[in-house]
């Protein structure tokens, strides 16, 4: 038998030929659209790839990317940062979360700051490591600032279901798990009568992958149906892009509206209905979510279900978590970026106030989001 | 000798006598270190390059090196940097009360190998134990004095149509010690590049070949040396990505952590710019040196954007190689 080795899942899908190859077949088939058109790929992983990439100099003027809202740490609001930051500073507490969440700054500090100055802040490759961490301190109370989609949160399940077969009893569970649907939802159709949906520009979705693998790809059903909104759901190689792009221009050439998958290797219609389940075990819906630069999207993140309650850090905790809401900047255009109505450039604060290093709103806070691109990588864009 | 070290060998009396003389003249002796005055005294000719570098590592042991040769190879190869030979080393050691002495004379031993390879020697030293808990196991510093061998050789010499030149693979260090203090367990161990460079530069330029700039690429990696470089002459580096050196296992610890090997840290490869017409040559001299028969020319000096250093793909797209920042964490989505 054949030894996979880990290059084999991506080798092929950077091939330079097969690349050009889809770039040029886009190419011919954008000439008989009849307008630009305005994809927004949602997840900021999909945003990466064609940064690194450099997908959009390959593709013709008529075909443009809107930098959606799908990166866990940018979306995440201060109020929710300030929790994670206070809990950090309550004694006996040792605070864990994943990778870059410990860079950004909510209105007291970043995590990397609390920790400079004395905090137990550790960052974890997987939720499961927690685990570890907890059980090596039973004197001290383990809390998981859990982020992510739906992609992650069957981890954080999986922990806490460890946790409770194993009879772990000083972890805590801070949930700011959101869901893709909703705020996708948010940016075309809001509820929000003082939000301007109604000018969005997006004419069709990437769907985020690693979501669907999870949730799989019926999340997306209703955007083409209800919506007028083609999806197809892509892989994060440079060629999964492409051809995902290559999917979505055949649509509107050929006039149809359709839910698509390109990323069949890992996506089905029904997703991984264990995760689904596990997930549903210990989450509920939560009904009012706010995202940094969207505002307050119903039914758009989860919470942990009220039988564990006693896991739940916001309520164990709730004398010393602030509820008030801190309010974007305002003269932050972090929602009309996102819906494709204004450039960066066209935000009074972008490059100024408003920087990699000191951002004020969700698009600058990660190198995923639109204002970060475009700081950074400016003509070469 | 005791089985850890004690306070009482930093005292400056009797035990920490013992020390000096039973481990570090031991390893280290010649005669310059031995007459043991207040300062050492050294004739040189020529002109001399000198530097200064601290070394705290953790693990102190690490696949491919320890602590003792990271702090002579890093002090000798920034010498090397310059085209100068490393002669002289001071040789300051921190150590943590309860330090395991058979540790330290490891580390010792592996100071005494590393000086060879370069033709150094340690003629100053100093001692001090510090209370435990007070620092993390052991501390180095070494400041290094080197003999010119040719001039020029800057950071702010770069010339347009220059070839830009790595001495290695990349990424090696960076990763070997992510995954040694992460525990992430690897099919195949990834080894430290941890090297002297003195051996490569010295054949380099006995072939001829005087590089306009030279800078191993350590902390913050290759993307580091090459945006120090356009800021400092005034340049734009064109880089082209397929041509990168990246072993497998380094490149596959980038793919699971969302890392780019250009901005891993290194401690044994280096990065020249040369005339193009010196290129091969380089090349082949470096290749001769076993552990570095992936080096390449990964790109070039031009005007194109000025002070940038830019990533050309296979595909004919570009991007710019940032400056890495901060800490290295793994990306999320």
């Amino acid at each position: 038998m054949v030894k996979l080795e880990l290059k084999d899942l991506y080798d092929k899908f950077r091939d330079p030929a097969t690349i050009k190859a889809l770039a040029a077949l886009i190419e011919k088939e954008a000439k008989r659209l009849s307008g630009p058109l305005n994809i927004m790929e949602v997840c900021g992983g999909h945003t990466h790839t064609i940064m690194k990439y450099g997908l959009k100099q390959l593709l013709p003027e008529s075909i443009r990317f809107i930098h959606g809202p799908g990166c866990p740490v940018c979306i995440m609001p201060k109020e929710r940062i300030d929790h994670a930051y206070i809990l950090s500073q309550q004694e006996n507490v040792i605070l864990a979360t994943l990778g870059d969440m410990i860079k950004v700054p909510g209105s007291r500090g970043s995590l990397q700051q609390a920790r400079s100055q004395g905090a137990d802040v550790r960052f974890v490759y997987s939720p499961l490591d927690v685990l570890k961490i907890a059980l090596e301190n039973p004197d001290k109370t383990v809390i998981f600032f859990a982020i992510g989609f739906e992609t992650t949160t069957p981890m954080t399940a999986a922990l806490l279901d460890q946790a409770r077969k194993q009879g772990v009893k000083n972890l805590l569970f801070h949930v700011n798990h959101v869901t893709v649907p909703e705020v996708m939802k948010e940016l075309i159709d809001s509820r929000d009568k003082h939000v301007d949906s109604y000018n969005n520009r997006i004419d069709a979705f990437i769907g985020p992958s690693h979501v669907s693998v999870i949730a799989g790809a019926k999340i997306y059903e209703p955007f083409p149906k209800k919506y007028d909104r083609s999806v197809v759901v892509s892989g994060f190689e440079p060629v999964d892009v492409m051809e995902g792009v290559l999917m979505l221009v055949k649509q509107f050439v050929e006039d149809r509206c359709d839910l698509q998958i390109q990323y069949k290797r890992s996506v089905t219609m029904e997703g991984n209905i264990n995760a689904q389940q596990l997930i549903d075990r210990y989450f509920q819906k939560r009904e009012l979510f706010k995202w940094r630069g969207l505002g307050n999207i119903p039914w758009s993140a989860l919470m942990l279900r009220d039988e564990y309650a006693e896991m739940d850090a916001e309520r164990v905790y709730a004398d010393v978590l602030p509820i008030e809401e801190i309010e974007d900047h305002k003269l932050c255009i972090c929602g009309d970026i996102l819906r494709g109505m204004a450039d960066p450039t066209e935000c009074q604060v972008f490059g100024t106030a408003c920087k990699p290093s000191s951002p004020m709103g969700s698009c600058m806070v990660s190198s995923e989001g639109a204002c970060a691109a475009y700081y950074k990588y400016g003509g070469l864009m | 000798m005791t089985r850890t070290i004690t306070l009482a060998q930093g005292n400056g009396g009797e035990e920490n006598r013992a020390l000096i003389s039973g481990l570090f003249f031991r390893y280290l002796g010649n005669e310059i270190l031995e007459r043991a005055e207040d300062a050492a005294v050294l004739q040189t000719e020529k002109k001399m390059a000198m530097t200064t570098d601290s070394f705290t590592v953790s693990p102190i042991f690490f696949s491919g090196g320890d602590i003792g040769k990271l702090s002579v190879c890093g002090t000798c190869n920034d010498l090397a940097m310059m085209g100068a030979q490393p002669k002289y080393l001071t040789f300051a050691v921190m150590v943590e009360e309860g330090f395991e002495t058979r540790k330290l004379e490891k580390i010792v031993r592996s100071i005494k190998k590393e000086l060879a390879i370069n033709g150094a020697k340690v003629v100053s030293g100093d001692t001090k134990v510090l209370p435990k808990g007070a620092i993390d196991g052991i501390m180095i510093n070494t400041t290094g004095l080197g003999a010119l061998s040719v001039e020029g050789v800057s950071v702010r010499n770069l010339e347009m149509g220059d070839a830009v030149v790595v001495s290695r693979d990349i990424g090696r260090h960076g990763a070997a010690i992510f995954a040694g203090r992460e525990g992430i367990e690897l099919e195949s161990e990834i080894a430290s590049d941890c090297a002297s460079l003195w051996p490569m530069v010295e054949k380099v330029i006995a072939n001829g070949v005087i590089p306009n700039a030279m800078r191993d690429a350590t902390r913050g990696g290759l993307a580091a040396v090459l945006n120090e470089w356009v800021e400092a002459s005034d340049v734009c580096i064109e880089i082209d990505e397929g041509s990168l050196p990246i072993c497998e296992a380094v490149s596959g610890i980038c793919e699971l952590l969302g890392f780019e090997a250009t901005a891993l840290a290194n401690e044994g490869t280096f990065v020249l710019a040369v005339r193009p017409e010196n290129a091969e040559r380089t090349l082949e001299v470096l290749r001769s040196f076993p552990g570095n028969e992936m080096a390449a020319v990964i790109g070039e000096v031009t005007d194109r954007y000025p002070k940038r250093v830019v990533l050309r793909s296979e595909w004919g797209t570009k991007r710019f190689m940032e400056l890495p920042t901060g800490e290295l964490l793994p990306r999320i989505c």
